[in-house]
């Protein structure tokens, strides 16, 4: 039986870690590599690189971290962040990751997800879409959350399968960081209308979250990144509860 | 040993070539039929879409090497669809090494199947020391129905092979570089097969 996908975020700056990372056990906190180790021995089902450097050197940066990443590393892992080409995507995949998300750059040029998917097949396409309810709709927003669009985010998402993206991680800003939970209702919608995986995103606090998301949310994974780099939640403690609520996890 | 991955372009090998350094070998990466023909094992990959990696085999000529390797062959992925004898992702002919129709999925699951599903009904040296229902990563939207050289399957929706084997060929729909502890026990097992 498929099984529901823990995945943790690492946020990237410069080929280094940030968001401050509290492991009693590292080395080397801002190191990528290290803590990609630690989480896929801990468990973790995938991972999610995000890139969020602005320098001349970024591709270059990225590309060398992908390459020791996937030297390292047992488990599948996509990197996203300022992915705008074919080019982008080429290097990426040639230096070792599975996947890549796109998100921004899709908003701007949708056509971009057809090439993308045409060039390197769906499965390796993730679109990521950030959104918040503004007057009661869903409208995706942009450059981490902050620049609003007029798109509606289900409106969006169905243009983003039929395009030929493989899966879908839906950030919601409004749960981000709130730590209550993910966007159950938004997440159903996302998960019944379409026919692609949904990855959840956003809000995750405790580990009856990650129990609701994919019940009520009907996720096929759930990714955070703070309360694993924090040790808030074992990603053991996680898949435990999962498992005791009959949800099918790796164990 | 010689271990050679197959470089025609469709996929991510590096993957691939890291996972054996993991295991204690090198492996190198080649299209050319004499490096081929002379390994000691070949990994044949695959990522992408069926069709065009196809017309990529056969820009190298290499869809007429393959079949006739005497070597253990390992197929990952798109690689062991492409040896069965028609996929229907761009209605493409395979290789034939494999008596199996590659079907798209179609039974209410979403596609593609991405993540980790368990494998069941081992029986090839290639499962040795794994135990039924452990755990491996696919990311697919085609399968190979169940059929007489299936040596693994899974379950999305239908039962289908996620592993095949015939003679010195040998296919897995999951990829045992990505499939933690246990893709590596399977890649070890087949590095492992006496020629």
């Amino acid at each position: 039986m498929l099984t529901k996908r823990i995945i943790p975020c690492l946020d990237i700056k410069n080929g280094r870690t940030v968001k401050g990372i509290n492991f009693v056990d590292l080395r080397d906190a801002g190191d990528p590599v290290e803590l990609a180790d630690i989480y896929s021995k801990a468990g973790a089902d995938e991972l999610v690189f995000l890139d969020i450097s602005a320098t001349e050197e970024r591709r270059k940066t990225l590309a060398n971290l992908v390459l020791r990443v996937a030297e390292k590393v047992n488990i599948p892992f996509t990197v996203g962040g300022g992915i705008s080409s074919i080019e982008d995507v080429d290097i990426l995949l040639q230096n070792g990751a599975d996947k890549v998300s796109v998100n921004s750059s899709a908003v701007k040029n949708p056509q971009l997800i057809n090439d993308l998917a045409a060039k390197f097949g769906s499965q390796c396409i993730t679109v990521a879409i950030d959104a918040k309810q503004i007057d009661g709709e869903w409208k995706v927003h942009l450059v981490g959350g902050k620049v609003p669009t007029e798109l509606n985010l289900f409106e969006w998402a169905k243009e983003v399968e039929e395009r030929g993206a493989g899966e879908i991680l839906f950030t919601s800003m409004d749960h981000d960081g709130t730590k209550d939970g993910f966007a159950n209702e938004a997440l159903a919608e996302l998960s019944t209308t379409l026919n692609i995986p949904i990855i959840a995103s956003g809000g995750a606090g405790n580990t009856q979250h990650f129990v609701d998301t994919f019940k009520k949310g009907k996720a096929d994974a759930a990714l955070a990144a703070s309360i694993f780099h924090f040790k808030e939640i074992e990603i053991k403690d996680v898949k435990q509860e999962l498992e005791k609520n009959n949800i099918p996890v790796r164990i | 040993m010689k271990i050679v991955i197959i470089n025609y372009g469709a996929g991510n090998i590096q993957s691939i070539k890291f996972a054996i350094q993991r295991l204690g070998y090198e492996a190198v990466l080649s299209n050319d039929p004499s490096v081929i023909k002379a390994a000691d094992k070949v990994i044949f990959p695959g990522v992408g879409e069926a069709s065009s990696a196809m017309r990529k085999l056969k820009a190298s000529g290499l869809d007429t090497l393959v079949p006739q390797l005497k070597q253990p062959v390992l197929g990952i992925c798109l690689g062991m669809q492409l040896m069965c004898n028609h996929t229907e992702e761009g209605d493409t002919k395979g290789l034939g090494i494999f008596d199996v129709d590659v079907l798209r999925f179609n039974s209410g699951t979403k596609v593609p199947q991405i993540g980790w599903n368990q494998i069941e009904r081992l029986k090839s040296p290639l499962f040795t020391g794994i135990e039924e229902k452990e755990y491996i990563y696919l990311v697919h939207s085609y399968y190979a129905p169940v059929v007489e050289e299936t040596v693994a399957q899974s379950n999305y929706g239908v039962d289908y092979s996620t592993a095949l084997h015939k003679d010195n060929f040998y296919g897995t729909q999951f990829h045992p570089e990505k499939s933690s502890v246990v893709g590596e026990k399977i890649l070890r097992n087949f590095l492992e097969i006496r020629n």
